[in-house]
């Protein structure tokens, strides 16, 4: 949690600093420079890069022949110790509150707080504890468009909610935009946000005509005139990912969300052996989370490394 | 490319100081600010607790902002990262804050609507800062020389108290109002809004609309 709160992912680096060098917006290009400085600051500091630390949670992914010691149970108290733990020590602001009575435990804990979310791979005996910091009241919305909006619907409310978030910069762009099409609406949100929180900078989704809507979509957003904080400029949108799922045959379910200038992630992959290896790269969005058939086919390449 | 303008200000600024700033100037702060925000309007506003702080004397400047921070056993503060939030929400509390605080600068995120700057904030000499980014919370942290005391912690929790903070070079900030109250993302917003039109060539709006976005009952979605 703490290199998620500190360090900036290489591959959101590597976006944002491309669009620096392309913003010709001056105050836009101001406010890029400064957030580049920002970074360095947290990393030399070992200060949260951000203020606002988010709401954190947690994406925990298990190769099939993993074992917890203790059952799930014991994962889940760790996980919510290490919350509350890292609210201390890092620190994390502590923005965790009770809806109504704005109760706040100071530590990032409380009634479904972390959120704990869980997929399973096929092999392996690794856990990966993903920790997604993802701040933000604004940039996310949902809406129910049906099949006879088409493409130019999709469009459309992806550009009103890039342009009315965008003001005055309350969706603290440049982000990466997650788009979840179809699901019902709770799957719907749950996929765009995955496609922000649990995609890189950079990938692609494999089926090829989405792929095509991504770098059109990511396009799009760029060329609305704005850019960072909503001055004139033109870098919204470090990089487009749209996630799918089946969904009714009568409807169109969609979401947008944008993971921030902070895009706060970290993954640290515990082995049997206690060996920990950390990295930036969720690695979520694998053919086996995206199959489409009954069964899981497993493919040679599986079956000779399970072999 | 034309570099904003790097300006030093008083967090008890003379209203001269204030005439000179033009919008989008990048300004530093030093001197003594405190947070608050919709907790501490609340409770000082409409609960009408007393002040734990001399304002304006102690500081004519409220940061609309929560830091990361946590308590420590001996009671002293470990403060980190310092970033703003937004403040359109605080908007039915800023007038009545403006005159009983004296705040001179009010700093957070995104800026205050031109009606408010006009209503609120040009009768009682103030101005709006807001912060770059969002999120140089690292930076602003730098600016930090101390935390001088943090009140009503325990009634609000850490993120609502009100957090006194000696600062020195805290920055960046930038001039969003002034004491005309003339808006900069307003301005922004006016010239952005020409060229999106034609983006939207070729859509129509969405089949199904949304309830609950016009004060007509009668409407419906279809």
């Amino acid at each position: 949690m703490e290199k998620a709160a500190i360090e900036i992912p290489q591959d959101y680096l590597s976006g944002l600093k491309r669009a620096a060098k392309d913003e010709d917006g001056d105050l836009s290009s101001f406010v890029l420079e400064a957030m580049l400085e920002n970074y360095e600051a947290a990393k030399q500091d070992r200060s949260a890069m951000c203020g606002d630390t988010g709401t954190p949670r947690w994406y925990v992914k298990m190769g099939n022949n993993a074992r917890i010691e203790g059952g799930p149970i014991a994962l889940e108290s760790a996980l919510r110790r290490a919350t509350a733990s890292a609210t201390k020590t890092v620190p994390l602001r502590p923005n965790r509150v009770h809806p109504l009575w704005r109760t706040d435990y100071d530590n990032n804990v409380g009634i479904g707080a972390p959120e704990i979310e869980y997929a399973f791979e096929p092999e392996g005996e690794w856990i990966d504890l993903i920790t997604v910091h993802k701040g933000g009241l604004f940039g996310t919305d949902y809406r129910m468009l049906f099949p006879s909006d088409g493409i130019e619907g999709i469009k459309r409310f992806y550009l009103d909610s890039l342009i009315a978030f965008g003001k005055r910069g309350l969706a603290c762009q440049p982000a990466i935009i997650g788009i979840g099409l179809g699901g019902s609406k709770d799957a719907c949100m749950v996929l765009g946000k995955r496609a922000a929180c649990l995609r890189i900078v950079g990938d692609q989704n494999p089926d090829p005509k989405i792929a095509n809507l991504e770098q059109e979509f990511k396009e799009l957003g760029n060329s609305i005139g704005m850019g960072a904080m909503g001055f004139v400029g033109k870098s919204m949108v470090i990089d487009c990912n749209i996630e799918v799922g089946f969904c009714h045959t009568g409807g169109m379910q969609m979401s947008v969300h944008a993971f921030c200038l902070s895009s706060r992630r970290a993954v640290a992959r515990i082995f049997p052996n206690g060996e920990v290896v950390y990295r930036t790269d969720p690695e979520w969005y694998t053919p086996y989370q995206r199959r489409e058939t009954v069964d899981w086919q497993e493919s040679p390449e599986w079956q000779s490394h399970a072999g | 490319m034309a570099k904003p303008r790097r300006l030093t200000l008083s967090t008890n600024p003379k209203k001269e100081e204030l005439t000179e700033l033009r919008l989008g100037d990048v300004v530093y702060l030093d001197g003594t600010i405190y947070t608050a925000r919709e907790g501490v309007y609340k409770r000082a506003l409409e609960e009408k607790a007393n002040l734990p702080v001399d304002l304006p004397h102690q500081s004519a400047a409220n940061f609309h902002c929560s830091p990361a921070a946590s308590m420590n056993s001996d009671g002293s503060f470990n403060l980190g990262s310092v970033t703003a939030t937004a403040s359109f929400r605080f908007s039915k509390w800023i007038g009545q804050w403006l005159s009983q605080s004296g705040a001179k600068l009010i700093i957070g995120k995104g800026g205050m609507s031109a009606e408010d700057y006009k209503k609120h904030f040009v009768p009682n000499g103030a101005i709006y800062l807001t912060t770059v980014g969002y999120g140089t919370g690292a930076l602003l942290g730098r600016g930090v020389e101390k935390v001088s005391g943090v009140y009503w912690h325990s009634e609000l929790g850490l993120a609502q108290a009100m957090w006194v903070i000696d600062v020195k070079q805290m920055g960046p900030f930038m001039v969003e109002s002034d004491l005309l109250g003339n808006s900069l993302f307003e301005r922004e917003n006016r010239k952005i809004a020409e060229g999106i039109g034609k983006l939207y060539e070729g859509t129509k709006p969405a089949t199904l609309k949304r309830y609950g976005e016009t004060d007509n009952r009668s409407d419906e979605l279809i």
